[in-house]
């Protein structure tokens, strides 16, 4: 049987909000192919999180265990994939696009000597050759290029967080959980993690944020970034950034949004002297609502943006955040 | 302590190549270069040299030693490397490589830097800013089975050692492994330093030594494209949007607010 394995990431003692996107993913193909979701997940969290993985449409549940994997050492997760494609040799394998699985699904596909594409949008069945094809852009986003497989066993497909709505918990769905006992050669777990230190800002996570602020190099400096903060707590949401603002030095990295930062996805996105460069919005191009401030009517920004003002944002920012905080009120 | 570092580096359409001047060959699916808009050096493969270059500013006896493989390699944006001051270069030119796919690339780059006798650590870019594949330096790693550490924001060379401090979300992860090793760098390591005029009057006597398939025992048929590119086509935007314009630039922020409200976007 070939099916569709997905590495299910668990935070804190619980899934990853990307476990339901990869299922729903992979139930898009499973679907297709008539065959299985089955989903590896390591045993450090709650047991309810097994079940929700079926609720939410995987058939099958690996449960894998070791020190190793619970520190996400990627080398032990990488050994134990392999193993685990030996025993059930699947068709496709999915990651998300995440600091794990952006590496372990690059380097699983290397082990195996298959192939693998990195953040993919969409995927879908080829009907003639029923192998998958991949949506990816690139050119930082000023192209979209689909992709398909040469070959099988097993097709490795990093999919961009965010890019796949999971299903909705359906708890009469059944699926075995399964134990799974793998032995893997010490050798091949190469690095050794010392430690791990969260620099979470304090307030609310960017991701989880329902708005989001967030300013570039427009700003002209750090200070302006107070005045993000002051409209983004009227909404109880977060402020982010360019990455030329980070680069800058003006926000730290962990702001970045983009391509190479966070991806977000909140209801209201508003950019504040952002140009709109295609590598920055690979990070929102998700969000709900798309509102732009920038003084240049030709910016990139305007064309993905569905509300805006052409202006300057000392002068704009002001009265709309006033304007924002009155009509909040009443 | 002799310390020898490979560093992999590609030469890429320049990112900030305007979206408007952005166009596609339907024949060849490939991305036609702008008129006017030379290639540059990818930047976090330039990340990557400057991450070199600090381990050599600490280390002295170190070798920095680039490898770039490609075709239509223009000398004056190739070079740079070498006028930040790395030691040697090495080009893989071949006309086969024309429409280069990452599974091939990783099997020539795995095999030029095997034969690159005692290197200790390789560096690469995190991705690559034309076909964001980001997964050859992870095929390099597992074909000469050696550590894979990514993203790194600061590294330290102890002698057979590494450790680095790996960017995540929200924090960073302390790594460490045995070398030699492959670290993945990206902007976060630290901006690339300036070719000084010293640095790029030594790079303009320095020829690069330039190998084709047959001087590291590549065949064609040796490579294994893995996947085809069956489409490419330009991004649409399905958004239109609406520009609110007040009185003055003032007036304008109220409008908008009013206007989400109205929406009930707010
Ligand atoms: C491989 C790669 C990865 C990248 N990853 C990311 C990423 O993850 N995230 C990211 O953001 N970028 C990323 N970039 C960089 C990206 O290409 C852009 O360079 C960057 O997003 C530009 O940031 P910006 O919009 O703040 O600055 P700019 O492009 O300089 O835009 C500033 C804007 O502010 C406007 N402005 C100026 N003054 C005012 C004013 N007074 N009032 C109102 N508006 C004003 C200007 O009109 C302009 O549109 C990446 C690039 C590469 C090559
Ligand atoms: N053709 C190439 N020549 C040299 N190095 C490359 C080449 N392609 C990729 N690399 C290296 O691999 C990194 C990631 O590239 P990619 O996987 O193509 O996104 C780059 O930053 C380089 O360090």
């Amino acid at each position: 049987m070939s099916d569709i394995l997905v590495l299910a990431e668990t935070e804190n003692n619980y899934l990853h909000s990307t476990a339901g996107e990869l299922i729903a993913a992979g139930r898009k193909l499973a679907d297709e192919l008539g065959n299985q979701v089955c989903a590896v997940i390591t045993d450090d969290v709650d047991e309810s999180s097994f079940k929700n993985l079926i609720h939410l449409g995987a058939d099958k549940v690996y449960v894998i265990s070791h020190a190793e994997l619970s520190k996400g050492n990627i080398d032990a997760f990488v050994s134990y994939l392999e193993q685990i494609c030996i025993q059930i040799n699947p068709n496709v394998i999915l990651t998300s696009r995440t600091y794990m699985g952006r590496n372990i699904g690059a380097r699983i596909a290397y082990r195996l000597e298959s192939g693998v594409a990195q953040d993919c949008i969409d995927v879908e069945i080829d009907k003639n050759s029923s192998r998958v094809i991949a949506t990816r852009p690139v050119y930082g986003g000023n192209a979209v290029a689909r992709f398909t497989f040469n070959q099988d066993d097993p097709q490795v497909i990093i999919l961009r967080v965010k890019s796949f709505d999971s299903n909705e918990i359906d708890t009469t769905r059944n699926g075995s959980i399964e134990k799974l006992n793998i032995s893997i050669d010490n050798d091949a777990i190469k690095l050794k993690l010392i430690e791990t230190v969260k620099e979470e800002s304090e307030g609310i996570r960017l991701e989880d944020a329902p708005v989001i602020v967030a300013g570039g190099r427009g700003l002209g400096g750090p200070e302006p970034f107070k005045q993000l903060e002051e409209l983004a707590n009227i909404f109880d949401g977060a402020v982010g950034a360019s990455r030329a603002v980070c680069d800058a030095g003006w926000m730290d990295h962990a702001f970045q949004i983009g391509l190479t930062g966070k991806q977000v996805a909140p209801d209201v996105y508003i950019t504040v002297g952002i140009s709109g460069a295609s590598q920055h919005m690979a990070g929102c191009l998700g969000s709900r609502n798309i509102i732009a401030i920038n003084n240049d009517a030709d910016a990139n920004i305007f064309k993905d943006a569905s509300y805006g003002v052409v202006g300057d944002w000392e002068k704009v920012l002001p009265s709309f955040t006033e304007a924002v905080r009155d009509l909040l009120k009443s | 302590m002799s310390f020898n570092i490979v560093v992999c580096v590609k030469q890429v359409v320049d990112p900030d190549t305007p979206s408007a001047a952005f166009n596609i060959n339907q024949d060849k699916l490939s991305v036609i270069p702008a008129d006017g808009i030379p290639p540059v050096v990818n930047g976090y493969c330039e990340n990557a040299v400057e991450a070199a270059l600090k381990i050599k500013d600490s280390i002295p006896d170190t070798t920095v030693t680039v490898v770039s493989i490609g075709t239509n390699f223009i000398m004056d944006v190739i070079k740079k490397p070498l006028s930040m001051g790395a030691d040697k270069m090495i080009l893989v030119d071949d006309p086969n490589l024309e429409s280069l796919d990452p599974f091939s690339t990783t099997k020539i780059l795995s095999s030029v830097i095997s034969k690159i006798s005692d290197y200790d650590l390789i560096i690469c870019g995190q991705h690559a800013s034309d076909w964001d594949n980001a997964h050859v330096p992870m095929g390099i790693s597992e074909t000469l089975n050696i550590p894979c550490l990514n993203s790194a924001r600061e590294i330290d060379i102890k002698p057979n050692e590494i450790t680095i401090k790996s960017s995540i979300p929200d924090g960073y992860i302390t790594l460490k492994s045995s070398l030699p090793a492959l670290v993945t760098v990206s902007n976060e390591i630290g901006e690339p330093r300036y070719p000084t005029l010293k640095g790029i009057m030594q790079a303009s006597r320095k020829t690069p030594e330039k190998l084709s398939f047959e001087n590291i025992d590549i065949k064609i048929s040796d490579l294994s494209p893995k996947m085809t590119l069956v489409d490419l086509a330009l991004p649409v935007s399905n958004s239109k949007c609406e520009i609110l314009e007040g009185e003055d630039d003032a007036d304008s922020g109220k409008l908008l607010a009013l206007k989400l409200r109205e929406s009930k976007i707010i």
